[in-house]
């Protein structure tokens, strides 16, 4: 039987700003000793009141703007209350009946390539939790991230697939890096994930039982927890089976989900307005103020580095993946006006060599300027194509310019006629057996003859003075 | 009687609370008593009033993104029950 995969995602970002949701705390907690980054308000210590970030409030409206979503007249917190001890108040706040951000949407290529719209049901801003470490007899407690700014963003159930699901993180981490509202890093926990997936038979109108599927921390847990829970409900339902609704945990490690709780002993949450906040009213000339913040989504620039500068669409998918590489490609073809070179040199060599090194090509010395000294090297002839990619990586180390580098390791071109052509007549006086051959009809010989000139002269002749002297020699002599 | 004994357990369990017998049956009449005149509220036509989630006359109180000092460790754990290394201790928390 053929089955229809249905999953719907629940992403958790942390928003940058400097102080907590709630209280002037600092929200950079990364290097902090536990529990130095907190204060009456996020350790929920009697009396203290809550007041809102205003700068969280703003990030949630542009990354709304960001997900194409409607941004609310009114949004209400409201106290999400359960007992766990990395929730000191016992309730969180968040927002649940009046969201900030409804109805958006996120647009990503499915399995074949094709596009597909990802609907958002809502975005809403609410308060990330302390940290747990958990000692066997007793657990630990480290409240400096609880209060820090969260925005939740919850898709529709319209994602098919683990890669559409990829898809999905991939663009929407693009999206929040864009909007500047999140590092939306999963490895440092900026970004955490959250999969419903179910499972129907094709053609059936109700929804198989879905299972949760938590603490989902990289894009590779993402997909592979994915495909584990699809093959493993098609597996029950096949063996004639039920699928029962629990919560269940990722072990990457292992390659398996396990059951973190059934639905049984699920939560009730008991949602209620917030009483210590007020409501926020959002008017239309806030948004405004704020949209002006956005820049050119990916969506949009895609468009016009395909139109402008007829790049073929991986590349203008790779060039668009972030706004850095999107400024370098524009910077340099500014100064160099011929995109298909620039972006076959960044897209090829300059993130081939960062690959290698295992950095980000902004961890390299290369400039946008010092990429088109090394094309206008090889223009006006001084060294070769090859040669210009070992520049290129001595570039990338130290960050020296491209001339000095050519003058550093005696790289110049040998473009000289008479030198070239000592080391021809040599090269053909010790193989008179290839030089016959070619002679006779081989002419796929000429490669052979090239690489050994380019050998003999370490790579800096000119190849296309050393193709043409060949070929007026051998053609000479037959 | 609004609750069951049920409900009661339910609500005891999110609240973290264990109850006797005897509680249990005295806290279905009270809450019930709660909940029947919470019920009177119902009878109003609130047809096209707009849910009200306070009734401040207050809306749009922010701070600006500003750092300011947090507290002191020691002050910061002084009500603890349990240390431990700047953390809070509590009991074992089941890893999910
Ligand atoms: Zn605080």
């Amino acid at each position: 039987m053929e089955y229809e995969v249905i999953i719907g995602m629940e992403v958790h970002a942390q928003l940058l700003t400097e102080s907590k949701m709630f209280c002037s705390c600092s929200a950079d907690y990364a290097d902090a000793p536990p529990n130095t980054h907190v204060c009456p308000v996020c350790l929920a210590l009697p009396g203290a009141l809550p007041v809102i970030n205003k700068a969280a409030v703003e990030a949630t409206i542009l990354a709304g703007l960001a997900l194409h979503s409607d941004i609310a007249e009114t949004a209400v917190f409201a106290r999400k209350n359960y007992h766990y001890p990395d929730l000191p108040k016992g309730y969180q706040i968040s927002q649940y009946e009046l969201p900030l951000c409804l109805h958006g949407h996120v647009d990503i290529q499915d399995d074949n390539g094709q596009p597909k719209r990802i609907r958002i049901e809502r975005a809403h801003l609410e308060e990330d939790t302390g940290k747990l470490v958990h000692m066997g007899d007793h657990s630990l407690v480290d409240l400096n991230r609880a209060g820090v700014p969260l925005l939740e963003i919850v898709t529709e159930a319209d994602i098919r697939s683990a890669t559409e699901a990829y898809n999905y993180l991939t663009k929407l981490r693009t999206l929040l890096r864009y909007a500047g509202v999140s590092t939306a890093d999963m490895e440092k926990g900026a970004m955490r994930c959250e999969a419903n997936i179910s499972v129907r038979p094709v053609g059936q109108k109700e929804f198989g039982t879905k299972v949760e599927v938590k603490n989902l921390n990289s894009f590779r847990a993402v997909r592979n927890a994915i495909d584990y829970e699809v093959k493993r409900h098609i597996q029950v339902l096949e063996s004639g089976g039920q699928i029962k609704q629990v919560t269940m945990g990722w072990n990457e490690a292992a390659g398996h989900t396990f059951v973190q709780r059934s639905k049984e002993e699920a939560n009730d949450y008991r949602y209620f307005p917030e009483p210590d906040l007020p409501p926020l009213q959002v008017s239309q000339a806030w948004i405004d103020e704020i949209a002006q913040r956005l820049p050119e989504l990916p969506d949009a620039k895609a468009e016009r580095f395909a139109a402008q500068y007829r790049l073929q669409p991986a590349d203008v998918m790779f060039l668009t993946s972030e706004q850095d590489i999107a400024n370098w490609y524009e910077a340099a073809v500014a100064l160099y006006p011929q995109p298909k070179t620039v972006a076959a040199w960044f897209t090829g060599e300059l993130i081939g060599i960062a690959r290698e090194k295992g950095v980000t090509f902004k961890e390299g010395n290369v400039t946008p300027a010092g990429l088109v000294s090394i094309l206008q090297l090889i223009d006006t002839g001084k060294i070769n194509r090859n040669t210009g990619k070992a520049v290129l990586a001595e570039m990338f180390a130290n960050g020296e310019s491209a001339e000095r580098i050519v003058v550093n390791h005696g790289w110049a071109q040998v473009s000289d006629d008479a030198a070239l052509a000592g080391i021809i007549e040599r090269l053909l006086a010790h193989h008179p057996g290839e030089v016959a051959k070619y002679r006779g009809g081989k002419k796929g010989l000429m490669g052979w003859f090239m690489g050994q000139v380019m050998r003999e002269t370490q790579g800096k002749a000119n190849p296309d003075v050393v193709r043409k002297l060949l070929q007026e020699t051998l053609e000479r002599g037959a | 009687m609004g609750l069951t004994i049920q409900e009661v357990e339910h609500i005891a369990e999110l609240a973290k609370l264990r109850l006797t017998a005897e509680e249990k049956t005295r806290y279905r009449e009270q809450l019930s008593a709660i909940l029947d005149y919470a019920n009177c509220l119902q009878a109003v036509d609130t047809t096209g009033i707009p849910q009200t989630a306070t009734v401040l006359p207050l809306k749009n109180v922010m701070r600006e993104d500003k750092q300011q000092p947090s507290l002191p460790p020691d002050v910061a754990l002084a009500n603890a029950q349990e240390k431990e290394n700047g953390f809070f201790r509590v009991p074992p928390i089941l890893d999910e």
